[in-house]
């Protein structure tokens, strides 16, 4: 019980304008489990995800990887860091091949002076590693690795995106909202692909609406609430309703009885 | 698993059944290309029933020297439209760049000799100027955060007006300096006989289809005009990208203006003004779409090759010219009405 945070946000503070997203928030994630985290729509989850992944700088707060605090000013910064993201926008370029999708922006180059001198792109050898991913992932309704992504059905491009997540993460991945845009069947997937993630020991942020799905695959559930952490519950020790109560401040929850350490 | 299988083959079946327009619309979706090659054949085809000389080596080495500035605009031209934005200053940095040249090399007549600077300072000052107007431009898109279009049209005016007031309005008249008419000789090619410089306009095509296609930088020009954001989020410097897409696009203009000095053998702030509407019109109907992330820089040069086509054929076939302006511009919205049909099948 005395591990580590993998992940860790301490006071994390971000205001647009006049409009505070967050409001000291805190966060921890420990190695090997699946964090939910859940609220109302304004309760901070999206931007505290984007503090975390680089895509937004927080306005005061620390964040640590690993034991080592870290400042994040682009995506890159977070990706560099082995935190690998999945945006609710997915974040792929629909025109552009599956594996020129899997390796946008750190694309493979040839070896030899192919590669250093004319910097020429390793084609095959992107599409062959793409197609293990995808394999390893076990999406098996991806056929055609050169398919364009705007080819493919909603749950299959939540599955490129998160396969990419899964390729180049190698310590945080982080969900936002993975099944919002999905029908029943393809939320099963993405839902299947979260637990075969955690079965490799990928710890991983999910955000999520959905409580019976947050139920299904988390080991523990961060309540946002007004720009701050409401409380940290299990699905054992508390039910939806709690949790919800708890979004709305219905409910609070003492902190001895909270699940701040990990559960697993 | 066996029944996502089924699916899948319920979809690949449906697909089998799919109509020949959807097939073709699929097909053009995958080369954007192909339309545009399909015009080119058969209005060439069409053309050599009207006059016997439209489809000879002759003929078409004249169409190929009359496009070959265009062409090579519309290279860098296709750069900024695959990231969905437009350079209407195209044109203006083109004369700018030759004025330049010619002017250092001549330096500036007054009282006594005039002084010129030689030639191999004066040829990549030309150059970096090209360059230097691109970068205005691609700073004022990627840091002031303003539209292209309204980019462009700012800085065509300010090139223009530069141009003017580096030449006072007159065409300098003191002979040119011969490096600077390298791309104006002649070249035999078996039956054709073309100028270098539509030799270089080629070499142009070459080059930037490969680093288009072949290079990192390629793939991010297009995830960048494909989705901003998503390229962001990829990882992708998106400024850096603009900005060096806006840069390697001044520079092909300054290299077209070299082809341009070649053919009129003279720098005139006169040639070229209507350049960035050629240039654009290349693009659109080489198949490259206007928002961005989509079609090939083959594309233009067919585009600009089409274009010569049309204007060569029907003065051939003894159309008037206003005649000549209809088709082109009806060619246009033929290629864009293409382009949204596409579109819209993936959707």
């Amino acid at each position: 019980m005395s591990k580590k945070p993998i992940l860790q946000a301490v006071g994390l503070t971000k205001s647009y304008g006049r409009v505070v997203a967050l409001d000291g928030s805190d966060l921890e994630l420990f190695p090997g489990e699946v964090l939910a985290v859940v609220g109302d729509n304004g309760a901070g989850k999206s931007t505290m995800i984007k503090c975390l992944s680089g895509a937004e700088v927080a306005d005061e707060g620390q964040i640590i990887v690993d034991g080592q605090q870290v400042s994040f000013k682009r995506p890159q910064d977070g990706r560099h860091a082995g935190i690998e993201t999945v945006y609710q926008t997915l974040a792929v370029a629909p025109a552009l091949d599956i594996a020129s999708n899997l390796f946008l922006g750190r694309e493979m180059r040839k070896k030899g002076p192919l590669g250093s001198v004319f910097r020429m792109i390793d084609s095959s050898g992107m599409r062959k590693a793409a197609k293990e991913h995808i394999a390893a992932l076990g999406i098996g309704t991806i056929q055609n690795i050169t398919q364009a992504v705007e080819t493919l059905s909603g749950g299959q491009r939540q599955a490129v995106a998160v396969a990419r997540a899964a390729a180049f993460g190698q310590k945080v991945i982080i969900l936002d909202e993975p099944t919002a845009a999905l029908g029943v069947r393809e939320s099963r997937q993405v839902l299947k692909l979260i637990e075969s993630l955690r079965d490799r020991g990928m710890p991983v942020i999910l955000i999520s609406h959905n409580m019976p799905q947050v139920f299904e695959v988390a080991d523990r559930i961060q309540v946002q609430r007004l720009g701050k952490r409401a409380a940290v519950v299990t699905p054992k020790s508390h039910s939806m309703n709690d949790v919800v109560a708890i979004m709305t401040g219905a409910m609070t929850v003492d902190k001895k009885d909270q699940a701040l350490t990990s559960v697993r | 698993m066996s029944q996502d299988t089924a699916t899948y083959d319920a979809a690949a079946e449906f697909q089998d059944r799919a109509s020949i327009s959807q097939k073709a619309q699929a097909l053009l979706h995958k080369y954007p290309w192909l339309s545009s090659t399909m015009v080119l054949v058969v209005a060439s085809i069409i053309f050599s029933f009207f006059n016997e000389n439209f489809l000879t080596p002759s003929n078409f080495s004249l169409i190929l020297q009359q496009v070959a500035i265009v062409g090579a605009v519309a290279a860098g031209q296709t750069l900024i439209i695959l990231t969905a934005g437009i350079d209407l200053s195209c044109g203006a940095i083109a004369v700018f760049s030759s004025m330049t040249m010619a002017k250092l090399v001549q330096g500036t007549p007054g009282e006594g000799e005039p002084v010129g600077i030689a030639i191999w300072l004066a040829f990549p000052a030309g150059l970096l100027v090209g360059m230097l107007g691109g970068a205005i431009n691609g700073f004022l898109v990627t840091k002031v955060k303003l539209p292209p279009f309204i980019v462009t049209l700012g800085t065509f005016n300010v090139f223009l007006a530069l141009t003017l007031t580096l030449t006072k309005g007159t065409v300098p008249s003191i002979e040119m300096d011969p490096f600077l008419l390298t791309l104006g000789h002649y070249v035999n090619l078996g039956p054709f006989r073309v100028t270098t410089g539509v030799l270089f306009m080629f070499a142009m095509y070459m080059v930037l289809a490969f680093v288009l296609r072949y290079t990192s930088w390629g793939r991010h020009v297009y995830a960048v005009g494909d989705d901003i954001d998503a390229a962001r989020l990829a990882g992708i410097s998106v400024n850096r990208v603009l900005m060096s897409v806006y840069m390697v696009a001044g520079l092909t203009f300054a290299l077209a203006a070299w082809i341009v000095i070649g053919r009129v053998t003279v720098a005139s702030p006169n040639t070229g003004g209507d350049l960035n509407l050629d240039a654009i019109t290349a693009v659109v109907i080489g198949g490259t779409s206007l928002f961005g992330g989509r079609g090939t820089i083959f594309g233009s040069l067919i585009g600009a090759i089409i274009v010569g086509v049309f204007r060569n054929g029907l003065t051939l076939a003894g159309v008037d010219l206003y005649y000549q302006l209809l088709a082109i511009g009806l060619l246009i919205i033929f290629a864009v009405s293409v382009d949204q049909w596409i579109r819209k099948a993936r959707k």
